[in-house]
């Protein structure tokens, strides 16, 4: 708002703004406002810190990781963690230091599941806009699509597609991210249909907008905050996957390490206590790092969209 | 109806001969074969007589059509690496433990999910809805495989209260083997249901006729049984169907991790010796049980709730 009602004589707020050395009211921006609604929201802010803390250790992979992540020292395996103060996280069968693993095994989970994100947001704003938009084949291909891949037993079609293409980070990013883009690009389609006979839409064309520019100045602004709040809660699900399926062996090769690939591997040693700690600490690093997106994701859903909760009894 | 129906069934079978088409696509082009010195030690002579018989020198399109032709007749083949024996009947051998594992899961997460949604939407902004939700977005988001690791770290190695499968199927064991697994199965299940519910409940009791009994002197606790709980249970019924899908064929890590003998893990077993036929009928199986699943349930709500109507159509 650029103009202001007049403030009501005697109210709590006028008699505040009097007391103050000057009355100052500047608006707020969405932006703002959305960031203002986050802070509120505890949980939220603790998942932002952890997603910032694990995305700065992927970051920094190669330099924080102590060691190489395949470095093998066959004359010092199975060191529990906190005995060695060279290996401050112990190390696994082969010698190889876990916390350089984990380092590592939080890049190439990053990787792939942000990567993932990125393949599968671009097909969705192009199918999705292409169906919602001109309609015709493309909303029949687009629905068609959704159908097949909706009814894909997603795991078992994942692991039969790695059987094909290999291991590998990319082929993992690829296998993941094939069955997640027609949700996500119904969901564009749905709000392109709702927004494209918009008086807005229609103001913009008869100046002479062009299609592009229509679709891009005028619907993505409308359709950014459902999709920011579908992809938040996607990324922990595309952890999930890469983990689950280097669990089964089908996922990262090696020698790069993954934190799903280390669960699996203590499956062998699961006769004693004593080398649970090898699955342990990649365990609880996933289990940290999807919460902190999904909490976060929580919180932007009720920053970006106030309306959600607003029901009384 | 009847139109809808036959429109739907229609649908059904272009996605399942995409989906038979695909896989074929996949597996066939996929290095390694049934007849590798890995899986089957042959001579040369006889590999390539396997290899004629099964019609594997041919393109993957040759021998998803000779599939397709049996399969319509009911004859899904029979096993590479279990030679002689039905495809059927070896599913058949793995199919009840799943089928156990998936009722057990729904049958103690789907009630609870149920309960936990409407206690939380009727507690609305309270600390037990913030416990109750923050519990569902855990149980939710928390990868399978670390849930199993941290059960079996906790409840099978330090107290040592389950234990592990001992190959048998499901049905012929005791307690110890299944509960703790068929727990695990069902955690993600409780808090989607939970969100679920819980969106659903607050959804309805914000509607005007919640508003409009509560004016004219309707007791809340009335108003919540008969006004309310009728209108969320409708939404209930469309989850339903992918959660019993799930439960069937979703729990491959599950029975991986506690060495059950279930359609999952014998999925990854012909995954290795690359046993084409049981490959395309799990698939397909799979697949089927994913579409019919949706198809009774859009069926079911439209007979639930009559303001639906089937393919938009009116």
């Amino acid at each position: 708002m650029a103009t202001q009602n007049p403030p009501v004589q005697g109210s709590p707020l006028v008699k505040a703004a009097q007391g103050a050395t000057a009355y100052q009211y500047k608006p707020l921006s969405p932006g703002q406002l959305a960031w203002r609604r986050f802070k509120r929201n505890r949980m939220a802010l603790v998942g932002l810190i952890i997603v910032i803390l694990f995305i700065f250790t992927g970051l920094f992979a190669p330099v924080l990781a102590p060691y190489p992540y395949d470095k093998t020292n066959l004359f010092n395996t199975w060191r529990p963690p906190g005995r060695d103060p060279a290996h401050v996280l112990g190390t696994d069968e082969l010698g190889r230091d876990l916390l350089s693993r984990l380092i590592w095994g939080a890049r190439v989970s990053l990787v792939v599941s942000l990567t993932a994100t990125g393949i599968v947001v671009g097909l969705a704003l192009l199918f999705g806009f292409l169906s919602g938009y001109f309609g015709g084949v493309w909303d029949y291909t687009l629905n068609r699509a959704f159908e097949v891949i909706g009814a894909l037993p997603g795991l078992l079609f994942q692991i039969l597609l790695m059987l094909l293409i290999g291991n590998g980070i990319i082929q993992v990013t690829i296998a993941i991210s094939i069955l997640g883009w027609p949700g996500l690009a119904r969901l564009v389609r749905a709000q392109v249909l709702a927004y494209k006979e918009r008086d807005f839409i229609s103001a913009a064309r008869s100046l002479g907008a062009s299609t592009p520019s229509i679709m891009i100045r005028h619907l993505l602004p409308n359709i950014v905050n459902p999709l920011i709040v579908a992809v938040s809660f996607a990324i922990p699900g595309f952890i999930g996957a890469e983990a689950g399926l280097s669990f089964l062996g089908y996922g990262i090769n090696d020698p790069l390490p993954s934190w799903g690939k280390m669960v699996g591997a203590i499956g062998r040693y699961l006769s004693s206590p004593n080398y649970l700690y090898v699955g342990v600490i990649p365990t609880v690093a996933l289990a940290l790092l999807v919460l902190g997106f999904s909490f976060f994701g929580d919180g932007l859903r009720d920053a970006l969209d106030p309306s959600s909760d607003r029901a009384r009894i | 109806m009847l139109k809808y129906i036959l429109g739907r069934l229609a649908g059904l079978v272009f996605v399942l001969l995409a989906v038979s088409f695909l896989t074929f696509f996949l597996m066939y082009n996929a290095p390694g074969g049934p007849f590798d010195e890995l899986n089957q030690p042959l001579s040369p002579e006889a590999k390539a007589n396997m290899i004629r018989k099964y019609g594997l020198d041919q393109p993957f399109y040759v021998n998803w059509w000779n599939w397709l032709t049996k399969a319509i007749q009911g004859d899904f083949g029979i096993s590479y690496y279990y030679p002689n024996t039905r495809v059927i009947d070896l599913f058949a051998r793995y199919w009840g433990s799943s089928l156990m594992l998936g009722f057990l899961a729904v049958a103690w997460s789907f009630p609870l999910g149920v309960v936990l949604g409407i206690v939380a939407a009727l507690k609305r902004n309270t600390v037990v809805d913030q416990v109750i939700t923050t519990v569902a977005l855990v149980t939710v988001t928390v990868p399978i495989i670390s849930v199993i690791f941290f059960g079996i770290a906790i409840f099978v190695i330090w107290l040592k209260w389950f234990g592990f499968n001992n190959g048998q199927p499901l049905y012929h064991q005791p307690p110890n083997a299944w509960v703790l697994p068929a727990f695990i199965f069902g955690l993600g299940t409780v808090g989607a249901l939970t969100r679920y519910t819980r969106s659903g409940m607050l959804d309805v009791l914000g509607q005007d006729y919640i508003r409009t009994a509560r004016a004219k002197g309707v007791s809340r606790a009335l108003v919540i049984m008969k006004h309310a709980m009728r209108n969320m249970l409708i939404p209930l019924v469309t989850i339903f169907g992918p959660v019993l899908a799930n439960a069937i064929t979703g729990s491959t890590f599950v029975e991986i991790a506690f060495a059950i003998p279930g359609i999952g893990r014998f999925f990854l077993e012909s995954i290795y010796t690359r046993d084409y036929p049981v490959i395309i009928f799990t698939v397909i199986i799979a697949a089927t049980m994913l579409t019919v699943s949706n198809l009774l349930i859009d069926i079911a709500y439209t007979l639930i709730d009559p303001r639906v109507r089937l393919g938009g159509g009116h």
